[in-house]
């Protein structure tokens, strides 16, 4: 006898996680995916993607096109735009408060970590015209020029984030590169991937161009030995990289010289607002440079 | 056909030509655009792997003209690429040096004595690049200038102008004017595939150009919208084959423009292996038109070598 009232009952329509690249949804091009399980019933999720090294390369790819237009744009627009996606992070903090409460937060938690990562966005986008004038310097000089600092982004830059806070992590540590003119290749959480995959659709809606930040879930130990060896990253933030990893990504980072970065989570925290978000996080993506300009002319 | 107003005065005997230019417009039979573009698509999805792969990009970077064709063009950016044409990656010996340098003809002397004795082919372009819209004399003088300027190539543009008007007879003559022009250098004509319409009229165009004495065919200059694609190349290519079959006459086919990536050079050579079989795999009989390709060959044979995705840092701008 078939039951009726089954089939007429109403399947849950839900969100295949994909990548983010270069402002669009691709799903991986090695058609391969893990599983996501909830942490209290081990209730599978989602599918997320598991993303190969050429999703890595279209990524930075993407990234590099998109350099020269993002840190070529006015610091005021740059900060515009970040406190536009702290909007929209806002307009869906449910959606991300649910999304790392199945991940094993309390609601209270993950409530939490969603209003601190929508007032990180604030506070890097406040900073976007302001921390040139703190690194940027006028050097006193023994001779008729004017000498002066000033910082410029460093280009493009693979974020690895943290498992977790997952994504009060990533942002924290994506922010401050992107305010400062870098694009941005990260490879989120690889245990709690959706929020961060999530934030893929917060940028796709708030105004910040197309390439200037990626997004790349799926096995570290996969993606990350692809990003420190590549030739056209020059940067890496290495928080969410294992200490184990550590020693042979360095190894490979130092073919073109990249700058690496670590934030010391573990002494510091994610929470603290006064010490876990700072202008000096700006700074570890910025070059500076420095001019002679002759005096009289 | 009738014979039209425009056609210049020829004094070699006509018949003959009559006779070429029926021949050609009667192969010139429809082309099956739904097929054509089906067939180079599943083509184009072939993958190339590891060693199969440097050997497609080495043979690829032995089949470029190296081309620049800029009003800015200057003696000292020729130079850098005639260079980059002898030795693309001086890193690695391995990567074999380019077909040919294609140039403007008045570089065309510069080019010569900058390439020396290295094999490298001197490419001119000419009769009025990339329009064709100039008078028939100055085409055929600006051809022997630069074959007397030491051009081994000539690639010339058709009047296109003249054939969507289907005076046929017209571009035919032209196309044979030019071939007595060139003597010994070898003569690629430029159908402009973008500027046709559509495959019927390519098939026509390449035709037209192989029986009026073409030695290469070629479909675009670079300087329109659309350049080279898959299906056109396809198209140009069974035209080949088919002239082939019927006078046993080998011709080349160049594709130029918009070839910008390793993949989609691989995929010429896919497609130009699957229609006209290993006997075209050479650098006699096949060329890519290209400039920024170069770069991204190597950046794909380093990053096979090294194993490490590759920077457009570490190459030459060109």
């Amino acid at each position: 006898m078939v039951n009726y009232s089954l089939l007429m009952a109403r399947l849950n329509v839900r969100k295949t996680y994909k990548l983010y690249i270069n402002g669009e949804f691709p799903r991986t091009e090695s058609g391969r995916y893990y599983p996501i399980h909830t942490a209290t019933g081990g209730e599978l999720l989602a599918n997320a993607c598991r993303g190969s090294r050429k999703d890595l390369r279209n990524a930075v790819q993407a990234a590099r096109k998109a350099f020269p237009a993002w840190s070529g744009k006015t610091a005021y627009n740059r900060g515009q735009i970040l406190y536009r996606i702290a909007e929209v992070c806002e307009s869906r903090a449910a959606e991300l408060a649910r999304e790392i409460q199945l991940l094993g937060s309390s609601a209270s938690e993950a409530a939490k970590e969603v209003s601190r990562t929508i007032d990180r966005w604030v506070y890097y986008a406040g900073w976007s015209d302001k921390y040139p004038q703190l690194f940027g310097s006028v050097n006193p000089v023994a001779g008729p020029y004017y000498n002066f600092t000033v910082p410029e982004p460093t280009g493009v830059v693979g974020v690895v984030g943290p498992e977790t806070p997952a994504l009060l992590g990533l942002v924290s540590r994506i922010a401050p590169a992107l305010v400062g003119g870098n694009t941005v290749v990260a490879i989120t959480s690889e245990s709690r991937p959706l929020p961060s995959i999530t934030l893929g659709e917060v940028f796709a809606t708030s105004d910040i161009p197309a390439g200037v930040v990626n997004l790349i879930s799926g096995i570290k130990n996969e993606l990350v030995p692809w990003l420190a060896s590549h030739m056209d990253v020059n940067a890496i933030d290495t928080t969410g990289v294992d200490e184990s990893e550590l020693a042979a990504l360095e190894k490979a980072a130092a073919e073109n010289v990249k700058r690496l970065v670590r934030f010391d989570a573990a002494a510091i925290g994610w929470d603290d607002a006064r010490r876990s978000q700072s202008p000096y996080a700006i700074a570890e993506f910025q070059e500076m440079k420095t001019v002679w300009h002759p005096m009289g002319m | 056909m009738t014979e039209t107003a425009i056609a210049p005065n020829l004094s070699r005997a006509v018949a003959p030509y009559r006779r070429a230019l029926a021949d050609a417009l009667e192969l010139a039979i429809p082309v099956d655009a739904v097929a054509a573009e089906e067939r180079a698509a599943s083509l184009a999805k072939r993958s190339l792997k590891k060693d199969s792969k440097v050997w497609g990009l080495k043979l690829a970077i032995s089949m470029m003209d190296l081309t620049t064709l800029e009003g800015k063009d200057t003696r000292g950016k020729v130079y850098a690429l005639c260079q980059k044409a002898v030795r693309p990656d001086p890193s690695d010996p391995e990567v074999p040096p380019v077909a040919a340098v294609c140039v403007y003809p008045t570089m065309v002397s510069f080019v010569k004595s900058a390439l020396g004795q290295s094999g490298v082919k001197v490419a001119a372009v000419a009769t009025g690049f990339p329009s064709g819209q100039t008078f028939p004399a100055i085409k055929i003088a600006e051809t022997r200038q630069a074959v007397a300027a030491g051009a081994d190539e000539i690639d010339m543009v058709i009047d296109r102008g003249a054939f969507l008007s289907g005076h046929y007879q017209h571009v035919f003559d032209e196309i044979a004017d030019i071939k007595e022009a060139c003597g010994p250098a070898h003569l690629k004509v430029i159908l402009e595939t973008g500027d046709l319409g559509n495959y019927d009229q390519i098939r026509r165009a390449s035709m037209i150009a192989m029986f009026a004495g073409a030695d290469f065919i070629k479909t675009s200059t670079g300087k329109v919208g659309v350049n080279a694609t898959l299906p056109i190349t396809l198209v140009m290519l069974e035209c080949i084959r088919d002239f082939y079959h019927l006078t046993g006459k080998k011709i080349g086919m160049k594709p130029a423009g918009g070839i910008s990536n390793s993949k989609l050079a691989l995929a010429y050579l896919v497609v130009l292996y699957e229609t006209m079989g290993p006997e075209w795999m050479t650098s006699d009989l096949f060329r890519l038109g290209a400039s920024s390709l170069l770069n991204d060959i190597l950046m794909q044979l380093r990053k096979e070598r090294t194993g490490a995705y590759q920077s457009g840092d570490y190459f030459t701008l060109d």
